[in-house]
């Protein structure tokens, strides 16, 4: 029925009072995997998260979880999902064991079923021992994992988080990764965040958002050489500037360049290489042939963050 | 099918008593009520009265002074405060349907406010007690009493859950429905002011009059005019508050 594909996203478009928050969006989540929506704040990931989780219906196109509409079959899609959604609100006049037991009775568990479960995550999160405290009394990171604790207690199979780290300190940030981590090995993960090295450790694949349409998806390893093949080869060399121009021109392999003066002597050389060809062995060829002085020679590696900046730049260059 | 929405009630209901809104809504009734029932000793003291006590009670101005706020300030929170809290969304994502939510939480609220009432029910056995009169305790003016109570209360937690769910602000939500409640509480004094006694209009002013209603139910006389107003105007509300719920789920 589902082909191993939990979340199915296509052609999903999204419009409040004539502006688009999501835009023909499609994408596909299969089982076990943890895929994170990365992007700046007000790309949309938070509305598609909310789509999926049948919080508000899609203007046009379908979502899919487990192979059911999550229009037209919303409360069984409901069952299937755990939902975490921003800023994890909660009960806080309410206990933890009596908050959990009340979400797992909403979401249809029986009374002997609910004890159980209520007890499994309860143990599963580190929880046992607050169970009798007021969840307005408890410390964020133990609020956070509350919400998390809610998102399982139905045993779901796709549990969707929706910046599941906002406002945790480092070290909370770092046992949520883990919590999370440890999921995708019963349940399917997607999570929002806007926070790169939270995607680049957690995820197994990223698709970065930007004004509702995925930009670029992929492993973050993926992405990392898609964007490092174009990368530029800087090169700080003392020689005569004429002859460093002349040279450039006549190798083919560089498509542009761009020299600028350096502290010293040295000029520093920017590379942009055709077709993604490593230059780096040729210029020091050429440098030695010339008896040319290299004192740097590296290539761009893009880091996701790099990937992230180019990706969504126009849009901050327009805000500011 | 049942079972979300007696989940949900007992929540409800619980979130009333946890917190100090609950106890403070109830202490300011009970004070209201320990104050007219002086009022009334005091009265009958000085002259006894042939008319039940019930009645009497309700000629105190204090009644009008407990009913009419007490609806909007225990609706206020219903859904206003799942809405700027933002629990409404972890509710809303469970298989739970809308008519459960609207349908517990006016449960809850109508459970609440009966037993804000009940302080009433101890001053009429206390003045049963002491007074043995057995015709000034009228059981079918009592129970016409809390009919009364019942279903004014139906329409103001009603027009409270519809109000609460219009808004993320819960002052908001009370001045809406303490003006909706002020405004059918005003309406009762067109039968005066109109001085009509036949005609359509009569009859339509008749059935809003919600002063004269109360008057009948607390002499222990049940029409069935209003019995109907009361429970289509209830269903109206509380069918614009599911409208308004759904509303997130329209295209």
């Amino acid at each position: 029925m589902n082909n191993g594909l939990m979340i199915e996203v296509a052609d999903l478009t999204k419009r409040y009072a004539g502006r688009a928050a999501v835009r023909h969006l499609s994408f596909q989540v299969g089982r076990g995997e943890i895929v994170g929506l990365l992007g700046p704040n007000g790309a949309g990931k938070s509305t598609t998260l909310r789509i999926l989780a049948c919080y508000l219906p899609a203007t046009s196109g379908t979502a899919r979880v487990a192979g059911l509409d999550v229009f037209r079959d919303a409360d069984e899609v409901r069952r299937r999902i755990g939902y975490m959604p921003e800023n994890n609100p909660l009960h806080p006049e309410m206990r933890v064991r009596e908050y959990l037991k009340f979400r797992a009775r909403l979401k249809g568990l029986g009374r002997r079923q609910s004890r159980e479960r209520v007890g499994v995550v309860m143990e599963q999160f580190g929880l046992t021992e607050v169970g009798r405290k007021l969840i307005g009394h408890l410390s964020k990171g133990f609020r956070q994992r509350v919400g998390l604790a809610d998102a399982l207690v139905h045993d779901p199979e796709v549990i969707i988080l929706d910046e599941p780290t906002i406002g945790l300190d480092p070290s909370q940030i770092r046992a949520a990764r883990q919590l999370i981590k440890d999921l995708a090995r019963a349940h399917t993960v997607l999570i929002s965040t806007h926070i790169l090295p939270e995607a680049e450790m957690t995820c197994h694949r990223v698709l970065i958002m930007h004004e509702g349409a995925v930009l670029a998806e992929g492993t973050p390893e993926q992405l990392q050489q898609q964007m490092s093949s174009g990368g530029q080869i800087i090169a700080e060399i003392a020689a005569p500037l004429e002859e460093l121009r002349a040279c450039w021109q006549q190798v083919a392999e560089i498509e542009s360049f761009e020299v600028a003066p350096a502290a010293g002597d040295f000029f520093r050389c920017s590379l942009t290489p055709r077709n993604g060809a490593d230059l780096r062995p040729r210029i020091f060829t050429l440098a030695k042939e010339h008896g040319w002085r290299l004192r740097e020679l590296t290539r761009n590696q893009f880091s996701l963050e790099d990937i992230y900046m180019s990706v969504t730049r126009p849009d901050e260059e327009e805000e500011a | 099918m049942t079972r979300p929405y007696l989940t949900l009630t007992r929540r409800e209901l619980t979130s009333y008593f946890v917190s100090w809104t609950g106890y403070a809504i109830i202490a300011g009734a009970a004070f209201l009520m320990g104050l007219s029932f002086v009022v009334l000793l005091d009265k009958l003291r000085q002259q006894p009265s042939p008319t039940p006590v019930t009645e009497l009670f309700y000629a105190t101005p204090f009644f009008w002074l407990i009913l009419l706020p007490a609806a909007p300030v225990i609706t206020m929170r219903l859904f206003a405060l799942e809405k700027f809290s933002g629990t409404f969304e972890t509710l809303m994502t469970t298989p739970v349907s809308e008519v459960q939510v609207v349908l517990a939480k006016f449960t809850a609220a109508l459970v609440f406010y009966l037993v804000m009432w009940l302080p009433l029910l101890a001053c009429i056995f206390t003045l049963r007690y002491f007074s043995n009169d057995p015709v000034a305790l009228d059981p079918g003016a009592i129970a016409g009493t809390f009919l009364g109570l019942l279903l004014l209360g139906c329409l103001f937690l009603s027009l409270g859950c519809f109000a609460s769910a219009l808004t993320r602000s819960q002052i908001v939500a009370a001045m809406i429905s303490f003006a909706g409640v002020i405004g059918l509480f005003l309406a009762s004094f067109l039968l005066d002011r109109a001085e009509l006694n036949t005609g359509w209009l009569a009859q339509a002013f008749y059935c809003v009059a919600l002063v004269d209603h109360m008057q009948d139910f607390a002499h222990g006389v049940v029409d069935t005019r209003p019995v109907v107003f009361y429970l289509s105007f209830t269903a109206f509300f509380l069918f614009l508050t599911f409208r308004v719920v759904e509303s997130r789920r329209w295209k």
